[in-house]
């Protein structure tokens, strides 16, 4: 049988599927039952220094038969609870990458020293959410400079392999990607949510989400991010977990094609229920044997081949 | 698609001091225990048990902010729907017994209907503060009612538990369906255990997405707007937060 198993950033998953930030990810609980739902690993929901609520519902609404738009607002019970909760990894049966989120790189290196406790096996920093004053790109953070400043602050306070979380709406992603290698990253994922969008109800006038604008998620955003990836696999030589509109097996497929180590999966999960990640691998195992690859190591990457 | 549907009021009914329901221009199709999002723009969106289907009708105590500016709404105006979501009750076998607290008649009534039209034979104990919080009476009146007050002031002084117990000595039901405070709803599941009855509970989390994908409304591993919000035994036996905490809007932990 075909052989799902990929390496990252030092990373042995058993499989290339990832529950990406901020979908499900509020306690180890939760956590376990989409280990078991089949994921190669874990990303928590993103943790920043206090509580956070968030924006007000609506937070998450569907604008199209292939897309969402979500404004979360980083809702989250704060780094104190965030030790609690996630402690005792060591018998977690995949790897948990730590979501961080804060203000500037001070911030974010205070962060990361303070969950080294917790036992997270990777940290993703999330340089590029659309929607939350003061994080993200809304707070400049999706340039190459603070895209440097950042993990460089975060690289001397932690030896877990580290991953960039790219905003999709940049004009110089590839500056952005190399800024994040060269500042000492072992991986790229991309992307975020991409926009932000908005919805107005016509009944009222008025704008669905609370916050009025959000990312978009789904298999509308999936092109971009192939795109995306294929462009940052160009850029820089660190892995890549593709992130974006991934519901099934050929999706992750393509995304590994375009350079992708690994795949985020999120949304999907409303499409095809918390076990997508089974059976997306189970579908990608059925692709790898009807086309006679015998590892996901022979596709990564195969479309920049001439 | 999960984006709110713009419906307008057709009237609004007083049920008691602190709880009215909301009657729209449309009829649905629900499980009694489902609910729906009711999104009031540029404010917020929470969710509502299913009351009625035929037209369409929510129930609506006033509790805190939201609930409050709902109760100033009247026939004509409008509020957006998404939903009906939730795994709701299942009913089983012949004989049930549902039990109540506060304003846990609310899902419950509707259950009760539900089976009475399907012919169950229904014991509806149902337990209030006093006699001017109950309602809903009239939809249990061809159950075999039984009505507890913490002051008497209306049917037995005392707790709507100790009825169960009462009748569980008594009759043999081939389910409990319970709706109410979770410390109650834990009382009652522990009832059931010992008397080796099947039990259904309806929880209530702060809920976000509503459809399974945010996490925040989480109840160990089982998500209250997808997987719930009723819960059987052989779930509950499982679940290690049941009757211990609930999150707020942050995801912190508020013991009970």
């Amino acid at each position: 049988m075909a052989s799902l198993e990929v390496k990252i950033a030092g990373l042995k998953l058993r499989n290339p599927t990832i529950l990406a930030a901020g979908i499900l990810g509020i306690s180890k609980k939760v956590l376990e039952r989409v280990a078991r739902s089949g994921a190669g690993a874990v990303t928590t929901k993103s943790i920043t220094v206090k509580p956070r609520k968030g924006h007000n519902n609506p937070i998450f609404i569907q604008t199209t038969k292939e897309s969402f738009l979500n404004a979360v607002g980083y809702s989250n019970p704060g780094l104190e609870a965030a030790k609690k909760e996630f402690e005792n990894l060591n018998d977690f049966p995949v790897p948990v990458i730590g979501s961080l989120v804060a203000t500037d790189a001070e911030e974010y290196a205070y962060l990361t020293e303070n969950v080294r406790e917790i036992g997270f096996k990777a940290i993703e920093i999330v340089l590029s959410c659309p929607h939350t004053p003061g994080f993200g790109v809304l707070a400049g953070h999706s340039t190459p400079e603070t895209t440097k400043e950042i993990t460089s602050a975060v690289r001397k306070k932690t030896k877990l392999p580290l991953f960039v979380k790219v905003s999709p709406n940049v004009m110089d992603l590839g500056k952005i990607v190399k800024a994040a290698e060269r500042a000492g990253a072992d991986g790229i994922t991309a992307v975020n949510t991409l926009g932000p969008g908005m919805a107005i109800d016509i009944e009222t006038g008025k704008p669905v989400l609370d916050f009025k604008v959000g990312g978009l998620s789904g298999p509308a955003l999936r092109p971009i991010a192939i795109r995306c990836v294929y462009d940052i696999y160009e850029s820089v030589r660190i892995p890549i977990i593709g992130v974006g509109g991934i519901t099934t097996g050929k999706d992750a497929i393509e995304m590994m094609m375009a350079g992708a180590t690994a795949v985020g999966i999120g949304t999907g999960i409303y499409y095809r229920g918390i076990d997508v990640f089974k059976k997306v691998c189970d579908e990608m195992t059925e692709f790898l044997e009807s086309h006679g690859y015998s590892s996901l190591d022979e596709i990564i990457g195969i479309a920049h081949r001439d | 698609m999960e984006i709110p549907e713009v419906l307008e009021i057709k009237n609004v009914v007083k049920e008691n001091w602190k709880t009215k329901t909301f009657f729209f221009y449309k009829n649905i199709e629900a499980e009694p225990g489902q609910f729906v999002m009711v999104w009031i723009p540029r404010l917020d969106e929470k969710p509502f048990a299913v009351t009625f289907t035929n037209p369409f009708g929510i129930t609506v105590t006033k509790i805190g902010p939201f609930s409050t500016t709902l109760h100033q709404m009247y026939e004509g105006q409008k509020l957006g729907i998404r939903g009906p979501y939730g795994h709701g009750f299942e009913l089983k076998g012949e004989k049930i017994c549902i039990l109540s607290g506060g304003y846990g008649i609310i899902p419950l009534s509707f259950l009760v209907e539900r089976a009475l039209s399907k012919n169950h034979e229904v014991t509806a104990i149902v337990g209030a503060k006093t006699k001017d919080d109950l309602f809903f009476l009239d939809r249990l009146k061809k159950a075999k009612l039984i009505i507890t007050t913490d002051d008497g002031s209306a049917g037995m002084k005392g707790f709507a538990t100790d009825a169960l117990k009462g009748q569980l000595e008594k009759e043999t039901y081939d389910c409990v369906y319970t709706c109410g405070p979770e410390i109650m709803m834990k009382r009652v599941f522990e009832i059931c255990e010992n008397a080796g009855v099947e039990c259904q509970v309806s929880l209530e989390r702060y809920m976000k997405c509503g459809i399974g994908v945010c996490g925040q409304c989480c109840v160990d591993d089982l998500t209250v707007c997808k997987d719930g919000p009723v819960f059987n035994s052989e779930q509950l036996r499982k679940l290690t937060e049941f009757g211990v905490f609930n999150r707020d809007g942050t995801g912190s932990k508020i013991y009970f």
